[in-house]
């Protein structure tokens, strides 16, 4: 099995309503170092290891996982070691 | 006219949607088509209700976009038959690629309920001839997720190619240009985040909905005059 990290943020520039909130609250709370605050996505997927496994995992984000209009993706594969 | 609503699990739309069909213009047919179902070839008009499909679980209209009936609602879109998608739909449709642009959250952050002025931009669609250009509407919107979003490029060319449906009358939800529904290209498939289908009885707060069936209807009867 391999344990795939999906990670989905807004683009650059798109406006993030939600990390905006997130971040007038920790002002809020008094951490005043804390400038911009983005809200994302994790998603983990345990999968089948195979030949293709980064294409697929690839098309998946394309396909459906992430909204390539307004969001970026990034990703990361952990093979898990045998025992 | 045949029309088609396209039901979803999560379709919360689709009674009113099938009332303003059924009750208010003289379609032959109004079917609730599942989402299964194989094909929308034998509708002349085919409309996608607001709600949640799939439960929003992913992202708006994500999963919804890969159920089966949609490939053939993209190539019934592709040969000109009139799809009309609210809220949902929109959102579906977006997902889909039938119209550019993404949806994001509401500016404020805030789910809304509550009846909206709406521009009519382009009075020139088979969605919107009944209507005056420039008239305002009072059309309900309701959701959380109806902050449209699309890239410079493809925002001047809606505005150059009067793409832009309707707009909303003041800053509702942070949407660029104050966007409220927008067509393809060809002007055939419009996605509008307020309900037409909601605003069709003053009985219940406007009836400024009405003349959008009605629009769709009339655009269906001149293209299909019996000639004898």
């Amino acid at each position: 099995m391999i344990n795939v990290h999906v990670y989905i943020t807004l683009k650059e520039g798109v406006l993030d309503p939600q990390g905006q909130a997130v971040q007038r609250s920790l002002v809020a709370l008094g951490y005043d170092e804390v400038e911009t605050v983005n809200v994302g996505k994790w998603l983990k997927l345990e999968i089948a290891d195979g030949p293709d496994v980064e294409a697929r995992v690839e098309q998946m984000c394309e396909q459906l996982l992430a909204n390539p209009v307004i969001e970026n993706y990034t990703y990361t594969l952990e093979r898990e070691e045998k025992v | 006219m045949k029309a088609a609503v396209i039901v979803f699990p999560g379709s919360n739309c689709d009674m009113d949607m099938y009332h303003a069909l059924t009750d208010f213009i003289d379609a032959e047919t109004v079917d609730l088509v599942p989402h299964t179902a194989a094909s929308v070839a034998a509708y002349d008009a085919i409309f996608l209700p607001g709600g949640f499909s799939y439960g929003d679980y992913l992202r708006s209209g994500a999963i919804a976009r890969f159920a089966p009936v949609i490939p053939s609602v993209i190539t019934e879109a592709k040969k000109g038959k009139p799809v009309l998608g609210v809220c949902n739909g929109f959102q579906i449709l977006l997902e889909a690629d039938l119209l550019p642009g993404a949806m994001k959250r509401n500016k404020h952050l805030k789910y809304m309920c509550r009846t909206v002025d709406v521009n009519v931009e382009n009075a020139d669609t088979c969605f919107t001839r009944a209507y005056e250009q420039g008239e305002r509407l009072r059309i309900p919107i309701a959701h959380g997720e109806g902050n449209y979003e699309c890239d410079e490029t493809t925002y001047e060319t809606l505005k150059a190619n009067n793409r832009i449906a309707f707009t909303y009358a003041s800053d509702v939800n942070g949407s660029i240009g104050n966007i409220a529904g927008i067509t393809n290209e060809a002007g055939n498939v419009l996605g509008m985040m307020p309900h037409p289908e909601r605003a069709m009885e003053k009985l219940l707060g406007s009836e400024d909905g009405r003349r959008l069936f009605t629009s769709v209807y009339r655009h269906w009867r001149d293209t299909h005059a019996v000639t004898t």
